[in-house]
């Protein structure tokens, strides 16, 4: 049961196994385990991070592509939900709407960049992707009547998904049921089933397939694979689960804008995580984005700690501002690709392989 | 290039999108102001997307961290400039010739000093694997900016341009922009340099052998790992100079100048066939004149008509306009 669940992906490492055992319980109950506005902010974003980095998993760690409009259809999905919740209202059916036409459009998007530039070499698809989403980002900041520009867009929500929504009076368990503890669990259901989805897509024929072609893509046209096509379908589905995460953002903040789902900040968060986590390994999403979001959210302060602490040298106190964090992020990235390149899980399954080529207990 | 198999279609692109819009611009003298602008941004970006172009061609390697250099090059002119301030306010133009000669030749020292750290640390681990290339060097830029921060802080700084290179000159109706004209000579002096020593030199035609066929260079017995070097150095160099160019030319600069000029030289290099010097320059020109054309006629497509320029230059040839062979 559990293996077909798995589809047959088992984490192959105790270690990973318990880990990962310990972070779904914990995002399962994390309402009840870890009270708080901040703490359940974080859980959530792990939830829409989790969703994000395993879709761009698909593309970079199992098809061995390159792309920098991730986050373009990530803003696709949360400006679908936000634009229509604005123009037809908060009902569940704007939800559909929005969601419909953001899909229908991040698949036609990836259809026609995947065409256009896998077909030659995948080299171009890493740039022609980074151009086109910068076009989009400042697309979506000028288009401001629909857009709401910089400003971005704060909408509400079908009610029963709206923080005022309370469907018992007295808490339970120290916990206010409301529709924020809703909307949670509505995000917690998606990710979980977006990633089994996606663990069943990168362990069937069609993913087999891709990584074939990530490792050698002569070889795998040789034998008879169209290279572009299953290039293109990986883009597209990646594209497709990217807007749904996207969708998710937009429902957890009730807004929108182009910084907090476009940014370029975001697409380099989206790819430390993957090469932290581990390319190529599904898990690694998951345990990538605990560890990113839960740095993340308390690494600014660490900063700001030792800014202050080293404030008798202006140089190594403005080094180490909190405002200069991605500059850190960018160190961490280039070490983790050089002397950590398969990631946590990567490390895990490594460990627990030489094990049993031991002899001993994995 | 005397060579009778050279490939004239490209080339007569330029002239043909210039004449296409001209009935769609209606007046002559705006044309040529905005034709002008758009040789003087081309001729610039040729000068950045130059470097980049050689050292994919060289050696295979897809450096996303370019940009770097560029707002490099630009923060270093503004201290530079703004340490001359008496000679670039002066109003003879020898004199402000003598103040932004030698910040061009500061961005470039700095810009190749640091493009040759950039090709140690950076480059040098991952060769011969794109992804790594692609992830490490990405990094690389944003570490790069995010120093450019720390050191001229994160808010825009303005280049004026000294005093005697503003304004324009009128020939006819058409106001034509003085810089835009030191820009198109600068921009031309670099094409000769370059076109001299790619034909002229033994250097050059190990580079133009080295694109065409890595292995044979070395195996003829030349280092080819040093012509690198030095092609990477000299790359970041100009990327430096056309940064000096490039923040003259817009006034102020930022430190996101560099990923903003990334996209550009990418479709530059993209429709030039990646590795090719000639169709970089033609791939510049037509993306300059096109984004000048463009922004007077229908400012709301500029962002997407690179795009769309690039897409219609694929579907014609997908390789770009002079592909490179071997690859």
């Amino acid at each position: 049961m559990l293996t077909r669940l798995l589809s047959n992906d088992l984490p192959r490492s105790r270690t990973l196994a318990m880990l990962l055992l310990v972070l779904l319980l914990g995002l399962a109950f994390a309402p009840f385990l870890f009270p708080g506005v901040k703490a359940l902010n974080v859980a959530a974003k792990v939830l829409i991070f989790i969703v994000l980095v395993a879709s761009f998993d698909l593309l970079l760690g199992y098809t061995g592509i390159v792309s920098f409009a991730h986050t373009m259809f990530f803003g696709i999905g949360a400006y679908g939900i936000a634009i229509a919740t604005t123009r037809m209202g908060p009902t569940w059916e704007a939800l559909a709407v929005g969601l419909g036409c953001a899909l229908v459009l991040s698949f036609l998007l990836a259809l026609v960049i995947g065409l256009f530039s896998l077909r030659v070499r995948a080299i171009f698809f890493a740039m022609i992707t980074l151009a086109v989403a910068s076009a989009f980002l400042t697309l979506a900041s000028q288009l401001s009547e629909f857009t709401g520009g910089e400003d971005g867009l704060t909408f509400k929500l079908p009610e029963i998904l709206s923080p005022s929504f309370e469907f018992m009076d007295e808490k339970f368990l120290g916990v206010m049921l409301d529709g924020r503890l809703v909307t949670y669990y509505l995000l917690f259901v998606l990710a979980v089933a977006l990633l089994l989805t996606l663990l069943r897509i990168v362990n069937s024929p069609f993913g087999r397939v891709l990584q074939a072609i990530r490792e050698n893509e002569f070889r795998a046209e040789a034998i008879g694979y169209r290279v572009v096509v299953y290039r293109t379908i990986s883009s597209i589905l990646s594209a497709l689960f990217a807007c749904v995460a996207g969708a998710m953002l937009a429902l957890w903040l009730r807004y929108n804008g182009p910084d907090t789902s476009l940014s370029f900040e975001i697409m380099m968060d989206v790819l430390l995580i993957v090469v932290i986590g581990g390319m190529g390994t599904m898990y690694g999403a998951v345990v990538g984005a605990t560890l990113f979001m839960v740095a993340q959210s308390y690494l600014q302060d660490l900063l700001r700690l030792g800014s202050e602490a080293t404030a008798a040298l202006p140089w190594l106190s403005a080094l180490l501002s909190p405002q200069r964090w991605l500059l850190w992020l960018g160190v961490l990235f280039v070490l983790s690709v050089y002397y950590f390149p398969t990631g946590v899980v990567g490390r895990l399954r490594l460990r627990s392989a030489r094990k049993i080529s031991l002899g001993l207990p994995s | 290039m005397n060579n009778p198999d050279f490939d004239w279609m490209p080339v007569a692109l330029v002239p043909l999108l210039a004449l296409l819009v001209l009935p769609l611009i209606g007046s002559g003298s705006t044309w040529l102001t905005l034709t002008v602008a758009g040789l003087a941004m081309g001729l610039i970006i040729f000068v950045i997307a130059s470097g980049l172009t050689l050292v994919f061609g060289l050696m295979d390697v897809l450096n996303f961290g370019h940009g770097l250099f560029i707002a490099l090059g630009a923060f270093v002119a503004t201290t530079v400039l703004g340490s001359m301030s008496d000679w670039t306010m002066s109003d003879q133009l020898w004199r402000n010739m003598v103040a932004v000669f030698p910040a061009m030749l500061v961005a470039m020292a700095v810009a190749g000093a640091v493009g040759l750290a950039f090709e140690r640390f950076i480059v040098k681990p991952v060769y011969g694997q794109h992804l790594k290339q692609i992830l490490i060097t990405m990094g690389g830029m944003i570490i790069g900016e995010e120093l450019i921060k720390v050191i001229w802080g994160p808010q825009q700084i303005p280049l004026p341009l000294p005093e005697a290179m503003r304004g324009s000159i009128l020939i006819g109706d058409a106001a034509i922009e003085k810089y835009r004209i030191i820009a198109v000579v600068v921009g031309l002096v670099v094409f000769g340099a370059l076109v001299w020593t790619l034909n002229k030199t033994k250097i050059g035609l190990l580079i133009r052998a080295g694109v065409q066929d890595r292995e044979m260079v070395e195996s003829l017995g030349y280092r080819i790992r040093r012509l690198f070097i030095g092609v990477f150095v000299m790359g970041s160099a100009l990327a430096g100079l056309g940064g000096v160019m490039w923040g003259l030319y817009q006034q102020t600069v930022t430190p996101q100048m560099g990923a903003q000029v990334n996209v550009l030289i990418f479709i530059v290099i993209i429709i030039g066939g990646l590795g090719s010097t000639a169709g970089a320059l033609i791939g510049a020109l037509l993306v300059g004149l096109m984004a000048n054309y463009t922004g007077y006629l229908a400012p709301k497509v500029a962002l997407f008509s690179n795009i769309a320029l690039m897409a219609a230059i694929l579907l014609w040839r997908p390789q770009g306009v002079y592909p490179v062979t071997n690859r």
